[in-house]
């Protein structure tokens, strides 16, 4: 590397900046040192899934476009949760709220939008949301849990999928829209019609021509009161009126601002050195909001910082599309009537099918599609290509398939359209793209296609096509319905490799993978440890575990770190510790001069830097003070978290810690799916944060409440109630039965919350809480188990076994190779 | 100049595992398949330089244990979407001995 790297800042981190330092990456990977300020502390998601994670019909880790490693891969520094307050134009420099400033040479401004909100009266009560980010997704989910009344105000795109979402979490959901017809600026009044009895369908209340006066509440928001005096009691409001470009901190810095940030084609802003894409910005005298044009502004300006001048945004009609299960809309162009204009309208009153296009000197100009939604591409394409379509007329509204008498073949359709016709509108892929995809680089599935083209990685409306478009390109070899394999070794799914291992008898890996047709000779990285896995669970007296089919973590029984060094964490039961467990500790620290030593969320002591080398005689000074592998690095039981409980709190209700420690010291050495870590509180007050675990306990006055399915690491969710026991042992015979229902039926990797959606909380609860002979059963087989689990790892290596793993096989000095 | 040298023997190594070796030009892991073959390649992933003899070893390849790249131990460049390589050592067995072709002089006269 010679040339000196120019640095690039980008203030936000949406779906418009992390597009753009893609194209960016691809065109120059070399010319810019990369910086980001996310105001969010997190990274780079897809923004319009956020309504199927509030529905529940996506995780948040679905949704992420670029996780942490994307970052790393490209040496970008990313500040997450920095908002920056100042831009020094003069200086050249940023600078965030907390502090950090970094100079730039050139800087992309990307803050997007902030919701507009209604001044009314209560407006800033506990209790009144937007619907924006992930916080105000995650602050909805809270609100739903309560399964009380929502109001939303405002009945446009944003406003129903909110309302959809919080329908489908059991809230009692009033929409208020102050037009007479839902979603009136891209819908006409029939549309607009049969999409508000839709939404009634789904318990929805609508009301129109609302005029929101106040909203009224006690401390925290309590209702809305309306301009003709109706009362609405509500406990959740959630304002979706529109949004408004996020310009403030660009007219701080004195640059040219209108309803947005001010740019020219090339997306450069009345600075030069300085652009700004996405919802912020004004090009051509337009914001916009929807994806496909801020991913072209994206294209455009990554163009431009690599050098490229001639790179300018070119404004486009973009259809809308309701993400609402179940409700298929269509929206796109001009809808007005005019004596210059013709209209061609369908309506199928039974099937709910309503479709008008809009026509003007034989061209299409805007076309709505409501219940039947699938020529919306061919369409729009015939609109963008300004086809005259005086000679199929008669039939046109009937779509593609029908045009020349050629029967109603679903495929037909695709089939016929042209090879530069859109099929992904958010990232602007069209059919040639896909279909040459598939061809040169050999795809068989849909995902295959959203990494290699992007094509219905975004909102994922045109899943269908692209399917179809598999389907005409390799014919039989294409079946959508097929699972998911586990891995390019096989085509079948976890699930069926499970049932077959036990329906057969498998008892190693080399006997699945001859008699279930594996189509490699040794598996992969994913299929190994998977197999490994289930085996070492249905056959834990007879399977050998195979060392070489575990991640080196689990071979070494230590955490690899990012420099190849180890970090080590002993068990320490319930979180409790003594003097001489501390100061064998740090006797090994000083010893073996560890560089670092951290107290970690799980209530143990991390020790990171660890020579592999050092790792042997490392455990054998801590299994001298009575320490075993805290298997930190385990898919099995990690730590038992707890409060002090009865000993010492004042609130306590019974003996957490001890409870605690009883669970671990009964459960530690066993494999699970994906790790699993528990918690036990002593009171509902929780300091052990047992409602955010895979299993926790709230002790009660009365006894125990057993929770699941808890998350706080890429998701965030609370815990499900399994159910109340009276009795401590009753306590730890439910949790062990959980966990053996669990690691009998969960995927490899699987964590509990997932596995709990899958199989449905009410089954789980039906076999362990209700069941008492299944619950038994489940128990008992965990016990068997741990007679073969409840082995130091650390012990038995620090008595000679893998010891290989440890040493190099030879040093070949200088003296030796010139031999 | 180079000189093939003895750096160990194959039943120091398990199936499907690596060793590493220490030479003059830096670690190399040494690694032994299901099927007996033996390769060596640099212990250095050439994405973020991850420990490769670490890492599970499937087929003629290894999967690197931080990031999951996969490195084919013939050629030393990675599989799939990634793009890079890593230097390959040549092997040859003698008997149960495993003997590398490593460069000498040119280090060695320094």
């Amino acid at each position: 590397m010679t040339a000196l790297k120019q640095k690039l800042v980008v203030i936000g981190n949406g779906m418009a900046p992390g597009r753009a330092l893609e194209h960016l990456l691809e065109l120059a990977p070399d010319a810019y040192e990369i910086v980001i300020f996310n105001a969010e502390p997190r990274v780079n998601y897809d923004r319009i899934m956020l309504s199927p994670v509030l529905s529940g019909e996506k995780e948040f880790e679905e949704i992420i476009i670029h996780g942490d490693g994307w970052y790393i891969k490209h040496g970008i520094t990313l500040y997450k949760g920095h908002t920056v307050v100042n831009i020094d134009r003069e200086a050249k420099t940023v600078t965030s709220d907390a502090g950090t400033t970094e100079s730039y040479d050139k800087l992309l401004i990307a803050t997007g939008s902030v919701p507009f909100i209604l001044p009314l009266p209560g407006k800033d009560l506990p209790g009144v949301l937007t619907y924006r980010d992930l916080d105000d997704v995650n602050a909805m989910l809270l609100a739903a849990q309560s399964r009380a009344r929502a109001i939303v105000i405002g009945g446009g795109l944003l406003g129903l999928e909110a309302a959809a979402g919080l329908a489908s979490r059991g809230m009692e959901v009033t929409v208020l829209h102050v037009m007479p017809t839902l979603m009136e600026r891209q819908l006409d009044p029939a549309a607009g019609y049969l999409l508000e009895k839709a939404v009634e369908a789904r318990g929805i209340r609508v009301i129109t021509k609302a005029n929101t006066k106040e909203i009224i509440g006690n401390g925290k928001v309590e209702g809305v009161v309306l301009a003709d005096g109706t009362i609405l009691p509500a406990d959740l409001v959630v304002m979706a009126v529109g949004i408004r470009p996020n310009g403030a901190l660009a007219k701080d810095a004195g640059l040219e601002i209108n309803r947005g940030i001010v740019t020219d084609a090339g997306m450069c802003t009345s600075e030069p050195g300085i652009y700004s894409i996405g919802e912020c910005a004004e090009v051509g005298g337009q914001c916009y909001g929807l994806v496909a044009p801020l991913y072209e502004m994206a294209r455009v300006v990554a163009a431009q910082l690599a050098g490229d001048t001639s790179a300018a945004f070119v404004h486009s009609e973009t259809p809308t599309k309701l993400k609402v299960t179940g409700i298929n809309l269509f929206s796109v162009g001009d809808l007005g009537e005019g004596d210059d204009r013709q209209e061609i309208v369908l309506r199928d009153a039974a099937a709910g099918v309503y479709k008008r296009l809009v026509l003007k000197n034989d061209r299409i100009i805007g076309t709505v599609l409501y219940g039947e939604t699938s020529d919306g591409a061919w369409f729009h394409d015939l609109t963008k290509k300004r086809t005259d379509i005086s000679e199929m007329r008669e039939t046109l509204i009937f779509g593609q398939s029908y045009q020349g008498g050629s029967p109603l073949d679903p495929m037909a359709a695709v089939a016929a359209l042209p090879d530069d016709a859109e099929i992904c509108g958010c990232n602007g892929v069209c059919k040639g793209k896909i279909t040459g995809a598939i061809t040169s680089k050999g795809l068989l599935s849909l995902d295959d296609v959203r990494a290699h083209t992007k094509a219905s990685a975004s909102c994922g409306s045109c899943t269908g096509l692209v399917e179809q478009l598999l389907t005409l390109s390799l014919g039989d070899k294409y079946n959508p319905s097929a699972v998911t394999p586990m891995c390019g070794c096989t085509d079948l799914g976890h699930d069926d490799v499970r049932r077959l291992i036990k329906a057969k008898g498998l008892k190693t890996i080399p006997a699945v993978m001859q008699e279930l047709q594996w189509k490699t000779s040794c598996g992969c990285a994913k299929c190994r440890p998977a197999l490994n896995y289930y085996l070492v669970s249905d056959w834990p007296d007879e399977y050998a575990d195979d060392y070489q089919s575990r991640f080196i973590n689990e071979r070494v029984h230590a955490n690899i770190q990012k420099d190849g060094t180890y970090s080590v964490v002993p068990r320490m039961w319930g979180g409790m510790t003594n003097s001489t467990e501390l100061r064998a500790i740090a006797d090994v620290v000083d010893k073996f001069e560890i560089p670092a030593v951290k107290v970690t969320g799980g209530q143990r002591i991390d020790m990171l830097g660890i020579k592999k080398e050092d790792l042997p005689a490392v455990w054998a000074d801590l299994g001298k003070a009575g320490f075993v592998s805290g298997q930190a690095y385990a898919k099995g039981l990690r730590t038992v978290k707890t409060c002090v409980g009865t000993d010492w709190c004042r609130f306590g209700t019974q003996d957490s810690t001890g409870l605690g420690i009883r669970i671990e010291k009964f459960m530690w050495g066993s494999w699970t799916p994906a790790k699993l870590k528990m918690g036990v509180s002593g009171c509902p007050r929780n300091c052990a944060e047992a409602t955010c675990k895979d299993i926790g306990i709230i002790c009660v006055d009365s006894g125990y409440e057993i929770h699941f399915a808890g998350a706080a690491g890429l998701d965030i969710k609370g815990t499900e109630v399994l159910g109340l026991v009276r009795t401590e042992d009753e306590a730890l015979e439910h949790v062990v039965a959980l966990t053996q229902m669990y690691r009998e039926q969960a995927r490899y990797l699987e964590r509990i919350y997932k596995w709990a959606k899958r199989v449905g909380i009410e089954e789980i609860r039906r076999q362990i809480m209700n069941d008492a002979e299944k619950r038994k059963a489940f128990f008992e087989r965990f016990v068997f188990s741990q007679k073969f689990a409840q082995v130091d790892p650390w012990s038995e290596r620090v008595s000679g076994l893998d010891k290989h793993e440890f040493r190099p096989m030879a040093t070949i000095g200088y003296a030796q190779a010139a031999e | 100049m180079s000189n093939w040298i003895t750096i160990g023997s194959i039943n120091d190594i398990p199936r499907r595992g690596a060793r590493c070796v220490m030479t003059p030009q830096g670690k190399i892991a040494v690694f032994r398949t299901m099927e007996d073959q033996v390769f060596a390649i640099d212990d250095h992933c050439p994405h973020k330089g991850g420990p490769l003899s670490q890492g599970i070893v499937h087929g003629a390849s290894v999967t690197c244990p931080l990031h999951n790249w996969v490195i084919s131990l013939e050629t030393g460049k990675a599989l799939g979407a990634d793009e890079g390589s890593v230097r390959t050592i040549p092997l040859k067995l003698d008997g149960t001995s495993i003997l590398a072709h490593l460069e000498t002089t040119a280090v060695a006269a320094e």
